[in-house]
């Protein structure tokens, strides 16, 4: 009798769980399948014609300033990221040594987490311009000042991006590193201490391996909001330094094609899916597949 | 091998105003098995990590072989360690988990895959040596432990509690494997516990610990037999020494209402804390003279002995009986004490009134 009542009330009714997903499902649909299904669209069917063709993707490659956009984002990332973890893992290193006042240092240290792309890149921009500090500076100094942005020394221009980039991002990497750090029980370094093991065989032995976690989630992260790297050239260089994000910007915006722009992004996706892929194939921990 | 020479050591930690080691002073010769008994809170275990290096004294010195090792860094002692919580490393296999201080030695690689199947062989983990340690049960992650701290020849062997982790049946069988391994290498160890059975069964020596102090420093039969004072007869022995009040006068020992022959030497004493372990006091048949008559509160029958819990002058006694005794609760007895095992401390401080004559 309760099996058939039980069989006649649910029959017309949702059951609770599809109601508990269906606002995310919902958000979800409408702010990443659709605009990607729809970005997947645009970059594969020709504007004039309205057919599927690889028009798009031939303008893209044919822009000259395609490969420089390529050239440049994957040069920011070959030389940014790794002084970003060098950089990171030696505060975190100092902040667990607990010198006094560590507790500010790193506060200090993750304010650039707080800072907008276009925030910081006005900050370093009053710092490189031809009238900025750093050539007041110099000036002050008896040196004669130098137009570290301007397109006819790409090599400035670059240092000065990558520096911005640097101050701008590397405290994502240390706020992610000092977690993993603090979440290593100490008992590990002092075993190895007590064994004989000095400062540096324990980072290299125990400590990094063991942070193997944190550093891969830093990595990929790092690596994916590197492709999307824009705001800070843009302030810096305009459209001096051109980087994959900004050429899909200019694309969009200044030249009115979101089909290119679309291609773009694809680009920008494939790249970045392609590196997490990597990172976490290459990264792969042997100890935490347990077989037996 | 060496020999560890303490002395006066003071520990207070940073932001504390108690003193975690209070004046410690010993010496532990070459090859000897000395154990670090107390409760939680004695300070045992920060003596350990300053023997290991892990902590820095606030005054005093520390000699290990006659080198003075007081502010030295810990990998620069040549010591070897188990932690209570194992500290296996988990990125390494269980073969370079053993041979880690091998390695970091530079020693050569022979060598080390000698010394490594040695220890597997010797805790039978050679079955085990290529997996990782989250693929291992918590025993064998001990017998790790104990693995790579014994194949280096270090110095001195340091253990903080390793048994503690393990469970009942586990911490027997491994106790008497762990004082076997130790006995064929014969490193100096200092092994810190807060299990009495453990200090009895393990040590060549006991140091009992309170409140940063070293309360006595002995054998373990003796530290047994003759506590230095009331806390350390009823931290050691299970069940704990007996205590109760009584009065010494003229050759006679008064308990309650009840009278027996006072031990030897001691005849003037006046008011005095007496202690009697368990098993020194007997169950006598009725008309036996010298004994006192005690009301049965608890019997329990624990197999190889009946453990009685008697009301005695108002105090509750434990009693070690035969485990053929027949009694119930509410039962007269009648207690013979051997009064060559009677104790006698000072009421006040509980500190003993025979122990000067004794050690």
């Amino acid at each position: 009798m309760s099996v058939v009542r039980h069989n006649l009330r649910s029959r017309g009714r949702i059951s609770p769980a599809i109601w508990l997903v269906l606002p995310s499902a919902v958000l979800m649909i409408f702010l990443f399948a659709y605009p990607m299904a729809e970005g997947f669209r645009a970059a594969f069917v020709d504007p004039d014609t309205a057919t599927v063709s690889l028009r798009n993707w031939d303008r893209m490659v044919s822009d000259p300033q395609f490969w420089a956009a390529v050239r440049n984002t994957l040069l920011l990332i070959v030389v940014v990221i790794p002084l970003q973890f060098v950089l990171a893992l030696t505060m975190s290193l100092i902040l667990q040594a607990k010198p006094r006042g560590s507790a500010v240092y790193f506060y200090l240290w993750a304010i650039p987490l707080a800072v907008s792309d276009l925030a910081a890149g006005l900050v370093w921009l009053s710092i490189f311009a031809d009238r900025g500090y750093l050539n007041s500076v110099l000036l002050s100094l008896g040196v004669q000042p130098f137009s570290w942005l301007s397109y006819m020394s790409p090599g400035t221009q670059f240092m000065a991006v990558a520096t911005a980039e640097i101050w701008r991002a590397t405290a994502l990497v240390l706020v992610i590193v000092v977690s993993g750090l603090q979440g290593i029980p100490k008992e590990y370094d002092e075993a190895a201490s007590v064994l004989g093991a000095t400062y540096w065989q324990r980072l290299w032995q125990i400590t990094l391996p063991l942070l193997r976690p944190s550093l891969q989630v830093a990595l990929i992260l790092r690596t994916i909001l590197a492709f999307q790297t824009f705001a800070v050239a843009q302030a810096l260089t305009g459209e001096g330094f051109p980087l994959l994000v900004g050429e899909t910007y200019r694309w969009y915006s200044a030249l009115n094609n979101s089909n290119v722009a679309s291609a773009y992004a694809l680009v920008i996706m494939g790249i970045s899916m392609l590196t997490a892929f990597i990172y976490l194939h290459v990264l792969r921990d042997q100890s935490r597949q347990v077989t037996s | 091998m060496a020999d560890i020479k303490i002395e006066n050591l003071v520990k207070i930690y940073p932001g504390s105003s108690e003193l975690a080691n209070d004046n410690v002073s010993m010496h532990i010769a070459d090859g000897e098995f000395m154990v670090l008994l107390g409760p939680s809170g004695c300070g045992k275990t920060t003596l350990l990590r300053q023997i290991a290096g892990l902590e820095l004294p606030t005054s005093g010195a520390i000699a290990i072989g006659g080198r003075d090792v007081t502010y030295l860094p810990a990998h620069k002692r040549n010591l070897s360690m188990v932690f209570q919580s194992y500290a296996v490393f988990p990125h390494r296999r269980v073969r370079h988990n053993i041979g880690f201080g091998l390695a970091i030695r530079k020693r050569p690689r022979q060598e080390i895959e000698e010394k490594v199947a040695w220890a597997a062989e010797l805790l039978q983990l050679t079955d085990y040596l290529d997996r990782f340690p989250a693929q291992l049960s918590g025993g064998q992650r001990q017998r790790v432990a104990v693995a790579r701290a014994i194949v280096v020849d270090a110095d001195v062997l340091l253990m903080d509690e390793p048994l503690s982790n393990l469970d009942a049946l586990l911490r027997l069988s491994f106790r008497s494997e762990l004082k076997r391994i130790v006995e064929q290498i014969g490193t100096t160890t200092v092994y810190v516990t807060h299990d009495q059975s453990e200090a009895l069964s393990l040590g060549d020596q006991v140091a009992v610990m309170r409140k940063g102090r070293i309360t006595q420093l002995g054998n373990p039969l003796d530290v047994y037999d003759w506590p230095a004072d009331t806390f350390v007869g009823g931290f050691i022995g299970s069940p704990p020494m007996n205590f109760f009040d009584g009065s010494i006068s003229g050759g006679h020992l008064t308990i309650g209402g009840n009278q027996i022959s006072a031990p030897v030497g001691l005849d003037h004493l006046g008011a005095v804390r007496l202690g009697v372990r368990a098993e020194a006091i007997r169950v006598a048949d009725p008309g036996t003279p010298d004994c006192l008559e005690g009301e049965v509160l608890v019997a329990e029958p624990l197999g190889a002995s009946t453990l009685l819990t008697v009301m005695l002058g108002g105090h509750q006694l434990k009693v070690q009986a035969k485990p053929t005794i027949r009694t119930r609760s509410g039962d007269k007895i009648l207690l013979a004490i051997d009064p060559e095992a009677i104790r006698v401390f000072d009421p006040e401080s509980g500190v003993s009134l025979l122990g000067a004559t004794r050690a």
